[in-house]
Parts: C-alpha cells; structure tokens; sequence
C-alpha cells in the first residue's frame, strides 16, 4: 500500500480527494527536477546579463586587457553616437509590427472561421515557410524586390514609388537598399509569429457569439467590432509583442535588405562585437537595448490588461 | 458594384489569401531559382534553366560539412533542451514549492529577450572566461535558448493531463517509476514531442546567437551568411528546396495517418 500513500501532491487537487500531507522523500524532488535546467539558464542566460553590464563600464584596449573602471561615459558616449539607430529600430520594428497585424488578421481570421475543410492545408502554408532557412529565403527577397525587376516596375507605373520616395522610404525608382525594402523583410520574417497567436485566440471565440449578435441586427462589421475584435486581443497582444521584440534586435534584415543608411541597432552591436572588436562600447549599447525592450515590454502589458501571458 | 459587393462579402479571404501568397512567394522563388545557371557569382536574376546544382547538391566546398554540423548540433540540442526542459515543466505543474515567481520569471525572460542580446551577453562570458569558441559553446547557447520553448510546449499539455489516471496507476499497485513510465509520459509524449520539434527547428535554423559564439565554426545558416557577403551558390537554393518538399512531405504523411487512425477509433 506504500505506493499510494507515496502519490506526490498534485497541483490541481481533484475535489474528491482530501489534501494530503506531502510525502518526506519527494519534498525535494521538485527542487532536484528544476536543479539542472535552471542553473543552466543561470549559467548561461542571467550570468551573462551581469558579465555584459560589468564589461560595458570597463576600460583598456584589446592588447591590455580591460579593467572595471566604472567608466559610465561609455553609455553616453554610445547613446550619442548611435542614437539615430535605436531611433530606426523602434521606428522598423514598430511599422513592421503594425504590417504584420494588418496583413495577418484577415488570415488568422479565415483560417479560424472560413476555411472548412481548407484550415489544415492552410496551417501548413503558414508554417511551411519555416522548413526553409530564413536567410535563404531573405534573399531571395533580393530577387523579388530587384531594380527594374516586376514588383518595382509595377510600384513605379502606379506612382507609388513617388510617394514612398517623397516620404523618404524609397529612394528614386529603388526599393532595394531602402527603408522599405528592409520592413518589408521584417514583416515577411515575423508575420508567421503574429498569424499563430492570433489563430489561437480568434479559434477559441464561441461561434453561437457571432449568431447572436447576427440576430441582434448587428451588421458584419459591428460584429468584429463589439465581439470579435475585443476577444481576440489576448492575440494582438503577445502576436505584437512576438514580432515587435524580435524585430528591434534584428539586424540580419537590414544587412541583406538594407544599405549603410538602414542600420539598426542591431546592425552596430554586431559590429562593434565581431569586428570592431570594441567590447565596452558593444555591451553598453546591448544593455541599452535590453533596458528599453523590457520597460516597453512592460509598459505594454500593463496597457493592455493582460498579465498571465505566460 | 456587382464586383464592390462580392469584394466586400469576400474581404477577408481575399485579403487572408494574399497575405498567404506573401508568405509563400519567397519560397517560390527559392524553389525557381535552384534551376537557375547564374552568370556571375550571386544567383539572384535568371539567366537559363538548369539542373546541374540539383545533380550535385555538395558542389560547393563546405556546404555539405556546414549542413551536417548543423544538423549535429541541432539534434544534441534538441536532446539537452527536451530533458531539461521537461523536467522543469513537471516540477512548474505537479509541484509547490518556494520563488515559483523567481524560477517562471528567469524561463520567460529569454524568450522576452531579442537575440541580438543574449548572444551578446553570452559572449562578453564566454571571452571573459576565456573559452574557445566553436562547436560547444554554440551547443551551450543553442540548449539555453532553446530550454524555455520546451518548459512552455510541455506544460501546456502536463497541465491539461488528467491526475486521477495517476492515482488509478498507483491504486493498482504501480510503483512510482512504474507509473512514470507506463502512464504519465506517454500521456505527455505530444506536448515533449512538440517542444521537442520546436527545439530542433529553433536550433537548426538559428544565426544571430551562433554569429556571435560560433568563432570560425560554419553552421549551415552561418554558410548562407557568409556566402551572402561572397557570392551566392546555386546549392544553397537546391537544400532549401529540398528540406521545404521533405518537410511538408512528412507534414502531410504524418496527418493522412493521424486522420485514418482517428477514423478507425470512431468505427
């Protein structure tokens, strides 16, 4: 009978059976199953974290070595210099972000509600695109948006090319190398990450609330004002904030896409990292970065009302 | 206006359907240009058809080797991050104990994180400790950012996993491991099999934080990287191809049998 008596605690305690008394021999057990996973996450993601904050105020040179000098100039000195690439990096990650809701919905939503005996092949397309390297498929965005290639050809005999060049997203009959050309990677890259979550909480809408708010004379787009829309925002929420975050870090869009003009932050990190070879600089400017996504991450939680994303 | 009605009844797939092609034209393109005979050394215009780069996929030094280290590493870190992370999902959904707030905050916290940071971070501890870089410090960073994906898949279906079949096993006289085994994982095998693709697919397709913690180490997207800056093979299109067609292949395999197994159980 040992063995029943010996049942570990369970999270969710069925009503029917009382509260037992946690066996002596498996109050460590959780402690002994969390043990190895977290200090590797302490090892090697939240150490780190404080290895890059002492680096960014060291001091010296690559030759010497370098030296705790609680040089905190350094981050005044990077925010000075590189201010106009953080200011690009929310600016790209937000327009993407925003294309990404625009032009994922309408596919969440028909995947969720219109596409019958369609949805599963659909799923699959949205998720396909995964199964191919995305670098490889970067680049082809380089074929795609080409200098006198069709997709241009057509923006510049419609006169959208004028407008986007006066905005300052284009440049003359150019996408490529361009603001625009750079979003548009992020959009392509992150949008699976925006159409999943949405999917999800759009899935979970009752359909007998759209029947009845048919039958209450609301009209179509009353419905997806008043009911869908409201219900899915747990959706917008973490698809927004799955595309945003990863796409102010980003810096593989702006290299292949972009021109020494679209560089994001991301973009001088890497360089300052692995070429330049300037580590105080580097670290100061990651720690900048990690600062502001997590007190706009933050920000935007609270904004939005739901905590228990997690 | 007959045309404006239909449009307006039909919003949302037109738009939805177009928003697929978005996401598909890339590939396309791919797929197009792994016929293509460049003239030059980057393959991005047409100039004619041929299916030399398809006759001989390894042609280009390194490639093949990059691919199978690629490979290598994503199934080590595959492995790594499913036992560490299934172990953690247990402990989070079958167990009380102190700073769960603590232990939830530090598995959501790298997925919160943009890459560019965690592979800096990581690196300013690898330098400072002066280790080298190459195949192990990628795995380390692979297995670290891959462990949080695999806690979230596994607890989602451990938590919606009935406790009273437990308490059945052990009324029946199962011993602890015995119900581990017999019962409990393969009621969890779904949730750690899809945490477990998520790993394999996160890790073999990573850049940003292998860029940075690789050293001289060529992964297969590091190769694609690389060859960005050189010249652009032929090859790199014809193994994107062919893992898209293998994959969705297995895809469409693996549910054609679900489908039919489901359709035996309800008869």
């Amino acid at each position: 009978m040992a063995a029943v008596t010996e049942a570990p605690p369970l999270a969710p305690a069925p009503e029917t059976k009382p509260p037992r008394r946690p066996r002596r021999r498996g109050r460590w057990t959780p402690y002994l199953l969390l043990l190895p996973g977290l200090l590797w996450l302490l090892v090697f993601f939240a150490l780190p974290v404080i290895y890059q904050a002492s680096t960014s105020v060291q001091t010296g040179s690559l030759e010497e070595g370098y030296r705790v000098t609680w040089h905190f100039a350094t981050y005044w000195d990077a925010l000075s210099e590189y201010w106009p690439q953080f200011v690009r990096s929310v600016l790209y990650a937000a327009s993407a972000t925003v294309l990404c809701l625009l032009l994922g919905y309408p596919l969440a939503y028909l995947i969720a509600f219109r596409a019958g005996r369609w949805r599963n092949l659909i799923m699959i397309l949205v998720i396909a695109p995964f199964f191919t390297s995305f670098l490889i498929r970067t680049l082809a965005w380089k074929t795609i948006l080409a200098d006198g290639g069709p997709v241009v050809g057509v923006l510049d005999a419609l006169h959208v090319l004028d407008v986007t060049s006066w905005l300052g997203w284009t440049a003359g009959d150019r996408v490529l190398a361009t603001p625009l050309a750079v979003v548009c990677g992020l959009t392509y890259n992150f949008l699976p990450f925006m159409i999943l979550p949405l999917y999800t909480s759009l899935e979970r809408i009752d359909p007998r609330l759209h029947e009845a708010a048919n039958d209450l004379y609301a009209r179509p787009s009353t419905t997806f004002r008043k009911v869908t829309l409201p219900l899915s925002m747990p959706g917008v929420v973490s698809g927004t904030l799955l595309t945003f975050i990863p796409a102010t870090g980003d810096y593989v869009n702006a290299d292949l896409l972009g021109s020494t003009d679209t560089r994001m932050v991301g973009n001088v990190i890497q360089s300052q990292f692995l070429r330049i070879l300037d580590y105080p600089t580097a670290a100061a400017l990651s720690f900048i970065l990690m600062a502001a996504i997590l007190f706009m991450v933050t920000f935007y939680i609270r904004k939005s009302g739901t905590e228990d994303l997690v | 206006m007959t045309f404006v009605n239909w449009l307006k009844r039909h919003f949302v797939v037109v738009a939805g359907l177009l928003t697929l092609a978005y996401l598909l034209l890339p590939n396309v393109i791919v797929t197009v240009f792994s016929f293509n005979n460049p003239k030059g050394r980057f393959n991005y215009t047409w100039q004619e058809f041929s299916t030399e780069a398809w006759k001989d996929p390894c042609g280009v030094s390194g490639l093949c080797a990059s691919l199978s280290l690629s490979l290598h590493i994503a199934l080590w870190a595959t492995l790594g991050a499913t036992l560490l992370g299934t172990m953690i999902a247990f402990a989070l959904v079958r167990y009380r104990f102190r700073a769960r707030g603590a232990v939830n905050s530090l598995i959501f916290l790298p997925m919160a994180m943009p890459e560019v940071v965690m592979a800096a971070s990581l690196l300013t501890l690898f330098l400072n400790m002066g280790a080298q870089l190459g195949f192990w410090t990628v795995l380390i960073a692979h297995i670290m950012f891959c462990l949080s994906f695999v806690v979230v898949a596994v607890k989602a279906r451990v938590m919606s996993m009935d406790p009273r079949l437990e308490q059945a096993a052990q009324d029946l006289y199962a011993g602890p491991f015995q119900t581990f085994v017999r019962v409990t994982l393969p009621i969890a095998a779904p949730g750690i099999a899809a945490g477990a693709l998520l790993a394999f697919a996160l890790s073999f397709d990573d850049f940003i934080i292998t860029n940075f913690n690789a050293g001289s180490t060529v992964t297969f997207p590091m190769f694609v990287w690389g060859s960005a800056q050189r010249g652009t093979p032929v090859q790199i299109n014809v193994i994107g191809t062919a893992m898209f067609v293998v994959a969705v292949l297995l895809v469409l395999v693996s549910m054609i049998v679900g489908n039919r197994r489901r359709r035996q159980k309800a008869l």
